[in-house]
């Protein structure tokens, strides 16, 4: 199917063959992802462009928490949930990523029946994904109401000590639970045209695919979150 | 799929004008958008950088140049020269224009997404000049805008400006990922049958490797605009320590002042090659086109690019070594930083190999792409100065600094951006501009940059501070440096001056020039071979074009013209075999 040309070099020494080769397939005519949609492409470029933002937040987050003075709430019980008078360090937010990465399980199964052409099971699997990524924020909102109203935490003020951690936590949080609203209504918008079949028309399912590489990657930044936030 | 790069039918065909020149989703037309705002912009910051010569040259003549004033002027001359006219021209412009027409594609891969980042661009304009009519004014905290300055009292605009400009900046950051997405993804995925990546032009690899490097570095500012936002906003305490401002000790406990710089700085050198290279790719194509002569060293050509924007991540904080961070950063950043030279030197060295014995015609594009390489060695050299931690620190914060960056990536890339106007004028808009004109235009505009920007490497060196509103009675600042800024301030003047026989050549010519030839300068690269000129929607008529060389074919041996077009087959009549 695909002609490409390899160039061979008779030179001795310099660059590897096999590494010639990937640098002639890299730049071949055309496309450089052979057969690979272009709202993929550019999704994936999308998705490496983001990283940066989520990177920068949370390197910002590690030097500011590392070089505080005041000190630093302890996470186990600030994020703890009193369940019948019994304290259990994490329990809410290890029920939100569990819920979170239900929702990659179910996108993936999504992305797949979308490939197999099977309308209704692609559709309400995604509903599915939409619900528990809403889920996922309105638990968000509960987590925040409790640090605002019961334990006091503002943007600007922390009564356990460094102020940088409401400053911080809510601001990323924040920026990672709009992530996800916006992956919900992207999700929902994507599920209807699946719904009216506007996909078996086009005979293309790649928007599925593609509303699924965002949804895999918000849930892969929650991983990160969670960790820098609530286990260090 | 929509990978089928040669399918009429995604094209979105307005009928009515509001469709084709307003709504539009047209590459060329949204490039043309794109360069007529961020000109717009670039003549208010003109203007503003006139009026701190003003000051600066007649100091205390001009009652309406208050100190906040000048400081308002500084902060936004240089944020709308870098970013809001040289990103946004030589990649909105330049880049919607030139990729899809030297890649051989109909349009950008999602014209949609185009459209959009042109429109949020403008409301980024908009957010931007809106400050300047809130109470306190615009920002004077430095185009750096670093934190706590700009967002204490004391500071002008630092009520609103400072919220207005970051406000603005995140948006512009949105609009830049919609067009920079599109330009990468097109030239990945929407080449045309035979152009491969190594048969691209210059001017392409340079815009390309500059969009991927912004998509990478604007996240850095992006996060440090939302936690300005936040410091000024919400009272949180990412960038300010407790300090006492005015009399008073601030509500902000325990920020980092240095985390801002290195965020903004994360961005802020990349962003110097999100310029540069863009106007290193189009001067290559102004130079080879015009010495009819291959370029030199293709290869290393566009490795030195992808080099440089590789390298361009690991050097910011060589503007930070005053800054109190830990001394052995500076070592490293040092070092980076020289290191960087030497794929800088080999593009200089291949410019002028490309023009060594070349068939050199002399045209204003040609002077203009010369012109490059005398300010951007000049200005390169000044870098290894300040690019040397124990050699910086008596420099940092002279005009010896104002004096660098304007050469390098002031004056450089407008250089080139006038050459590449002139250029590719005939192409896109059918005329010729006039000959005199551009001249004059040309000869001003360059001497005149070096009237301005060498003395101030000079006084730079005998200490005089940038961003002071005037040096008032100083021991150390003898009293030539007066006049030194007096011939400054006089030398400005006439080169801003000489700015509107350029304004006035190319609106005149808009209209009245003689029609241009489809391919005045004898151009091998694929935007002078479309059928129309200027070039119409779709761009290629029925069918698109088959790419059979690279697009250097300048002068070669037993060839019937001096220039083989890249979709000429190979075989057909006055060519070479391929090579």
């Amino acid at each position: 199917m695909d002609q490409r040309t390899t160039i061979v070099t008779t030179e001795p020494g310099g660059v590897p063959q096999g590494l010639r080769d990937f640098a002639g397939d890299w730049a071949a005519d055309q496309e450089v992802f052979r057969r690979v949609h272009w709202g993929k492409a550019m999704m994936w470029i999308f998705l490496l462009s983001d990283t940066f933002i989520f990177s920068s937040f949370l390197v910002s987050y590690m030097t500011m928490r590392s070089s505080v003075t005041a000190p630093w709430p302890n996470t186990a019980e600030v994020f703890g949930l009193n369940v019948f008078g019994v304290s259990v360090p994490l329990l809410l937010i290890a029920i939100m990523t569990f819920v979170l990465i239900s929702s990659s399980g179910t996108m993936a199964m999504a992305v797949n029946f979308g490939y197999r052409g099977n309308r209704k099971a692609t559709a309400r699997l995604m509903v599915a994904t939409a619900l528990f990524g809403a889920t996922f924020v309105s638990m968000q909102a509960f987590e925040w109401s409790k640090l605002i109203l019961t334990e006091g935490v503002r943007p600007w003020y922390n009564p356990m000590g460094a102020a940088q951690f409401g400053a911080s936590f809510f601001m990323i949080t924040g920026f990672h639970g709009l992530h996800v609203s916006i992956g919900v209504i992207m999700l929902l918008i994507v599920a209807s045209k699946v719904w009216r079949g506007h996909y078996d028309r086009k005979g293309d399912y790649s928007a599925v695919e593609i509303a699924g590489l965002y949804w895999h990657f918000v849930d892969l930044v929650w991983v990160f979150i969670f960790a820098f936030f609530y286990l260090w | 799929m929509a990978t089928i790069a040669d399918d009429l039918r995604p094209l979105h065909h307005p009928k009515s004008w509001i469709g084709k020149y307003v709504w539009s989703q047209d590459h060329k037309v949204i490039a043309l958008q794109y360069a007529g705002t961020a000109i717009s912009v670039g003549i208010i910051a003109l203007v503003l950088s006139f009026m701190m010569r003003l000051q600066l040259g007649f100091p205390g003549r001009f009652h309406f140049i208050q100190p906040e004033n000048y400081l308002q002027f500084v902060t936004l001359h240089g944020m709308i020269m870098v970013v809001y006219l040289l990103t946004a021209l030589l990649l909105g412009g330049f880049g919607n224009y030139l990729i899809p027409l030297m890649v051989g594609a109909r349009d950008m891969v999602f014209p949609f997404v185009n459209m959009l980042s042109y429109w949020f661009y403008l409301l980024s304009v908009i957010v931007l000049l809106s400050s300047i009519f809130v109470p306190g004014g615009p920002t004077g905290g430095g185009w750096t805008l670093y934190p706590p300055q700009t967002i204490t009292g004391g500071t002008p605009g630092s009520n609103w400006g400072i919220i207005l400009m970051m406000v603005s900046l995140a948006i512009f950051i949105a609009a830049f990922t919609m067009g920079g997405l599109n330009y990468v993804t097109t030239v990945l995925q929407a080449r045309t049958k035979g152009m491969t990546l190594m048969r691209m032009p210059c001017s392409v690899w340079g815009i390309f490797v500059a969009s991927i490097m912004g998509l990478l570095a604007f996240p850095a500012l992006f996060v440090a605009a939302v936690m300005t936002i936040l410091d000024a906003v919400a009272g949180t305490s990412f960038f300010v320590p407790q300090i006492v401002s005015m009399g008073k000790l601030t509500q902000h406990v325990g920020g980092s002042p240095i985390l801002y710089q290195h965020l903004f700085w994360f961005f802020g050198h990349p962003e110097v090659y999100i310029v540069a290279l863009p106007a290193f790719g189009i001067v290559s194509d102004l130079i080879s086109v015009h010495a009819r002569k291959n370029i030199f060293g293709y290869r290393m050509m566009v490795w030195a690019i992808i080099i440089i924007g590789a390298l361009s991540f690991f050097v910011w904080a060589h503007h930070m070594y005053v800054s109190g961070m830990n001394p052995y950063f500076g070592f490293f950043f040092a070092t980076s930083t020289l290191i960087i030279a030497i794929p800088t030197a080999i593009k200089v060295y291949n410019w002028l190999l490309t023009l060594w014995r070349g068939d050199i015609h002399l045209r204003v594009p040609m002077l203009f792409a010369i012109a490059f390489l005398f300010t951007f060695i000049h200005g390169g050299l000044s870098g290894l100065f300040l690019g040397n931690v124990s050699v910086d620190v008596p420099l940092s914060d002279t005009f010896f600094v104002v004096g660098h960056f304007h050469m390098v990536m002031g004056v450089s890339p407008i250089l080139v951006i006038f050459g590449a106007i002139y250029h590719w004028y005939p192409k896109i808009t059918g005329r010729m501009w006039n000959e005199t004109l551009a001249r004059a235009h040309f000869w001003v505009t360059f001497l005149g940059a070096y009237a301005i920007f060498m003395p101030m490497h000079y006084i730079g060196i005998l200490g005089v501070p940038r961003r002071y509103y005037a040096l008032g009675e100083t021991a150390f600042i003898p009293p030539s440096v007066h006049y030194v800024n007096m011939g400054i301030t006089i030398a400005a003047g006439i080169v801003f001056a000489a700015q509107f026989l350029f304004f006035y050549n190319m609106i005149w010519s808009y209209f009245r020039g003689p029609k241009a030839d489809p391919n005045p300068w004898g151009g091998a690269s694929l935007e002078w071979q479309t059928p129309d000129t200027p070039p119409t929607h779709g761009n290629w008529g029925p069918r698109l074009p088959t790419v059979y060389r690279w697009a250097y074919d300048y002068s070669v041996p037993g060839a019937a013209h001096d220039f083989i077009p890249q979709n000429e087959p190979p075989g057909a009549a006055g060519s070479r075999a391929p090579a």
